[in-house]
């Protein structure tokens, strides 16, 4: 015997235990250690679509049509196939504008548009209202049955009888408005995610498939043996044949195929999907398990439909027993309790899920895209002035849910068991479907403007209303029946459900014809009609290239504008409480690497993520004003907007590829850029090379010429004079002669095409044989020439000829320099740990700072030679150090000007091995 | 992992599969009123086409080739 108490007991019990678990999943969610952040508890809170209507409605479908209750579930099976592009493309754009419901997301992508927002609102609330009202009337009924057992075989209509207070229904009502309220609106959220909520749906869940399972084992494999025992046994059946067969609902493909494409829209449109799907998704891979998963549970939930259907059709004389509740009264009637009572919760579980988030989802668009933006602009209420309106917005949101669940609860008190609310399933879902166009439209292409998917949608939603809802407000009799017979005024062709003359359709697939007629129809022709704004096309690029902008934040590129950080701060503080907009701003420091809030600058970035921040809390729509009030915009205009989107694409696109190459041509670059700057040292070089060797060649040959002319023009010349001229005119040659060979030489040494014929060799011997070579040249000015020179000097390897070319050139510079009397020039060699060094010390006129620096360099001179006329060429410095430097040594200049100069040059000794002195 | 790409692509092709086995004219081929172990053909052909369809998404979504 099962007591009216046990059930009130049991029942409250379970939502107790809701209440418990919703609890531990937000403190666990508040501890960081979240219970349903995996993609199996995200399918169990996808499974909100089975709702009583599955759980009881199912079966009672199967008893009237066969299989034709399937389509509902193989419709979502389908779209999950496609989920992998629709789904994760919702969830991306719903993180990334914080969009919480369908009716924010139409009214974003649309360019944030109230109007919009508040119309798709509207349909929800008339569509989805009466479906709750189903819900609540299906836990009704549930509880009068339990409460006859054990004699089930009554179809009960007790619940009008009671008085109000004394309906369980209102009292579940209540305790799952409560239930809403504390874990649907605990607080203010960008991200408007309920943890503990989803944890007690996927129990809910869960519960109602072991219960459903359970009753359907029993049922075919209890009450009969196996699924064969039980189709041969009906065949037996009057109906059977109509049931299984192409007489049937099955044979209906039309029927069939609408139901299809409903149910495929449905999962995605629902607002308790959208809400378990997108909003409550902690972790978009969770969607690949999903994917498969989903569709499983749908396909366990429904494989024992059929065989309960037919099980209660035998069991109950045809009429006794609805056979919406089979799923009950079967194990009733056997006597099971336990699994009586086990189906009833089931039941119960079906429905509970289905009615808390629905209402939540239903009171956010309720809060953010009707009553806010109301609000908002009820300059009398200055809310723009308050500043706090975090609690007001939680006032709002618990009031519509308190609405939504009254609406309900009332208009399954009025309609009672009227074809209005038993039929409301598919009229919910074809109201739904209304949304697809500018949805999925949406989302896929870019040309779909705000004015086409209001048109489209207001225009769906009045033949949807038309064609479905008041004909089912006519058969429940609250309109005049002539409404359905005779059309409206009497017209014959606009009869609700045969709308111009159209008959052979259902109810389900004539709604679905025209309302999608009309719908798709206007949406696409208006939004081709007008171009759309900037905005428009703006959010538009961002919602349906989103898979292709993944950095957050860019939204931000279409806003141009100054705005300051504290009023940002304060703004966003008004909506979801001061120390979260503090938390928030400083989670934004953070994530853009600055220690204080203080610190930041007020960009583009910044307002978009206010905004996006807002949105949360109010939505879309309504966050784009509020944010505008405090921040100066300046509104992009469309060909602007679509040179940033033409950039960005582009620049995407090619952005892999560009990368690679630009590295490849950077390296290039730099090889060519030094190469060229090479080159172009070693043009200047060439040209001032050839000017001062040309320069220099015409100075010896100037003076040859001019001798030349004096003696062929004057032959009467004395022999004296004639002998002085010829001995310039020689010694100019020989100048000449010596210069050409040092350019010669010093252009070998430079392009290292000199011979070198490296041997070892005895520096004391070079020196003691160039100063010989020397000693009639310092005889003949005067100067005295000292060597010091150690007894034994190592050999080193070395040209000969070279370093002797090189200490020649140093002495006879040494000469040209010492002009004094008593001059004195000093060669010495000494022996240091690596190397030879060499030095030529003078006390002549020495050589200023400025000079010291030049004079290694080619046809530099001292420059100022009291002598005059230079007496070298200005190569033999250059070429000396070419030479020193090639056998690894250093050449260098010590001088006081006055005092003297001091050459000194080193050679290193056995270091460098025979390779790389061989030429 | 197998390109992101490739593995929607493999979904979609999947879904129009799915749409094909799912309605008329193929439906109407297993619509008479033939049994297999007791079991009307139309029944048995919806969830075995069902089972093999998920199967088959399984397949792709937990596949993790080169």
């Amino acid at each position: 015997m099962i007591t009216g108490a046990l059930i009130v007991v049991l029942s409250f019990g379970y939502v107790g235990l809701l209440f418990a678990l919703a609890y531990y999943g937000d403190k666990r969610a508040d501890a960081g250690r979240s219970i349903i952040a995996n993609p199996y508890i995200y399918t169990l809170s996808l499974a909100v679509y089975c709702t009583s209507w599955t759980f009881y409605g199912s079966v009672g479908r199967a008893a009237t049509s066969g299989i034709g209750f399937l389509p509902i579930y193989l419709g979502p099976t389908l779209m999950a196939a496609l989920w992998w592009y629709v789904l994760l493309k919702l969830i991306r754009i719903s993180k990334a504008h914080r969009i919480t419901s369908i009716a924010d997301f139409i009214a974003s992508r649309y360019g944030k548009s109230h109007l919009l927002g508040g119309l798709v609102t509207i349909i929800a609330v008339l569509g989805i209202v009466p479906y709750i009202a189903l819900q609540l009337k299906a836990i009704s009924a549930s509880f009068s049955i339990i409460l006859q057992y054990p004699t089930e075989a009554l179809v009960i209509d007790s619940f009008s009888d009671l008085p109000f207070l004394h309906d369980n229904t209102f009292y579940i009502a209540m305790l799952l408005a409560a239930f809403t309220i504390l874990f649907g609106t605990r607080h203010l959220d960008a991200t408007e995610r309920h943890e503990g909520l989803v944890a007690a749906i996927a129990f809910e869940s869960v519960v109602k498939l072991v219960a459903f399972i359970a009753v359907g084992c029993f049922v075919t494999y209890g009450m009969y043996d196996g699924f064969s025992d039980v189709f041969r046994k009906a065949a037996a059946l009057p109906e059977f044949n109509a049931l299984l067969n192409q007489g049937g609902a099955a044979g209906n493909y039309t029927n069939w195929l609408s139901l299809t494409v409903l149910s495929m829209l449905a999962i995605i449109l629902l607002p308790r999907q959208f809400q378990v799907a997108v909003v409550e998704n902690v972790d978009e891979r969770h969607l690949n398990k999903a994917i498969w998963l989903f569709p499983l549970y749908l396909l366990a939930i429904n494989i024992f439909v059929l065989p309960i259907a037919l099980g209660g059709l035998m069991h109950f004389p045809a009429g006794t027993v609805d056979a919406d509740t089979f799923v009950l009264t079967l194990p009733m009637t056997e006597r099971v309790t336990w699994l009586a009572l086990l189906a009833f919760i089931g039941g119960l579980s079906a429905a509970t899920g289905m009615v808390i988030v629905e209402t939540i989802a239903l009171s956010t668009m309720v809060c953010n895209d009707l009553v806010m933006p109301i609000l908002l602009r009820w300059k009398y209420l200055r809310l723009t002035e308050r500043r706090d309106l975090s609690g007001l917005l939680l006032g709002i949101r618990r009031g519509a849910i308190i609405v939504v669940l009254a609406l309900g609860y009332g208009f399954f008190y009025l309609a009672g068991e009227a074809y209005a609310l038993v039929s409301i399933g598919l009229i919910s879902f074809s109201a739904v479907a209304q949304f697809a166009p500018a949805m999925l439209g949406g989302l896929f292409w870019k040309g779909g403007t705000r004015l086409g998917a209001l048109w489209g949608l207001t225009a769906g939603f009045l033949v949807w209303l038309y064609t479905l809802l008041l004909p089912s407000f006519a058969k429940s009799g609250w309109l005049p029946i002539t409404f359905l017979t005779e059309g409206i005024f009497g017209i014959d062709l606009l009869k609700p459900q045969q709308l111009f003359g159209l008959q052979d359709l259902d109810d389900i697939s004539h709604c679905l014809f025209w309302s999608m007629i009309a719908n798709i129809g206007l949406y696409v022709t208006i939004s081709l009609w007008r171009r759309p704004t900037a905005t428009e096309h703006g959010q538009a690029n961002l919602f349906v290239d989103v898979l292709r902008y993944v950095a957050a934040g860019s939204g931000s590129r279409f806003w141009r504008g100054s705005a300051t950080v504290i009023d940002l701060q304060t703004l966003l503080g008004r909506f979801i409480g001061p120390e979260r907009a503090h938390e928030a701003f400083a989670a934004y420091a953070r994530s853009q690497g600055i220690q204080q809030i203080e610190k930041l600058t007020a960009n583009a970035v910044l307002v978009h993520y206010v905004e996006s921040q807002i949105a949360g809390a109010i939505g879309s729509a309504s966050a784009r004003d509020m944010v505008a009030s405090v921040v100066d915009e300046e509104p992009l205009a469309l060909d602007e907007v679509m040179a940033i989107i033409d950039e960005a694409s582009q620049a995407l696109a090619y952005s892999r590829q560009l990368e690679e190459k630009s590295r490849e041509l950077q390296s290039a670059t730099d090889e060519l850029r030094k190469a060229n700057q090479r080159l172009q040292e070693l043009d200047r070089l060439k040209d001032d090379f050839i000017s001062t060797v040309t320069h220099e060649l015409r100075t010896p040959l100037t003076s040859i010429r001019a001798f030349s002319e004096i003696l062929s023009d004057n032959p009467q010349l004395d022999q004296a004079q004639r002998g002085k001229f010829l001995g310039i005119i020689t010694r100019e040659s020989e100048r000449l002669t010596r210069l050409i060979n040092q350019v010669l030489d010093l252009a070998k040494l430079e392009s290292g095409a000199a011979d070198w014929n490296p041997s070892e060799m005895d520096m004391r011997e070079v020196i003691e044989e160039a100063a010989t070579a020397l000693s009639q040249i310092y005889k003949e000015r005067n100067i005295r020439l000292e060597l010091q020179l150690p007894e034994i000097t190592p050999p080193v390897t070395a040209d000969r000829d070279r370093v002797m070319q090189v200490v020649l050139n140093l002495l006879s510079n040494a000469a040209n320099f010492c002009e004094k009397p008593d001059s004195r020039v000093c060669i010495t060699l000494e022996h240091r740990s690596e190397a030879l060094q060499i030095e030529v010390s003078d006390n002549g006129i020495g050589i200023s700072p400025a000079d010291q620096a030049i004079i290694f360099e080619k046809f530099r001179q001292v420059s100022d030679m009291p002598a005059g006329k230079p007496k070298g060429s200005g190569l033999g410095l250059a070429i000396s150090r070419e030479i020193i430097e090639h056998f690894g040594g250093r050449l260098w200049v010590d001088s006081t000007p006055e005092l003297g100069s001091r050459f000194c040059f080193t050679l290193p000794l056995q270091r460098i091995g025979g390779a790389a002195l061989a030429a | 992992m197998i390109k992101p790409v490739l593995k929607g692509q493999r979904l979609v092709a999947l879904f129009l599969l799915g749409a094909l086995l799912f309605n008329y004219p193929l439906l109407a081929l297993f619509a008479g009123s033939e049994r297999v172990l007791g079991i009307p053909l139309l029944y048995l052909y919806l969830f075995t086409a069902w089972i093999a369809l998920i199967g088959l998404m399984a397949l792709i979504i937990e596949r993790t080739d080169t």
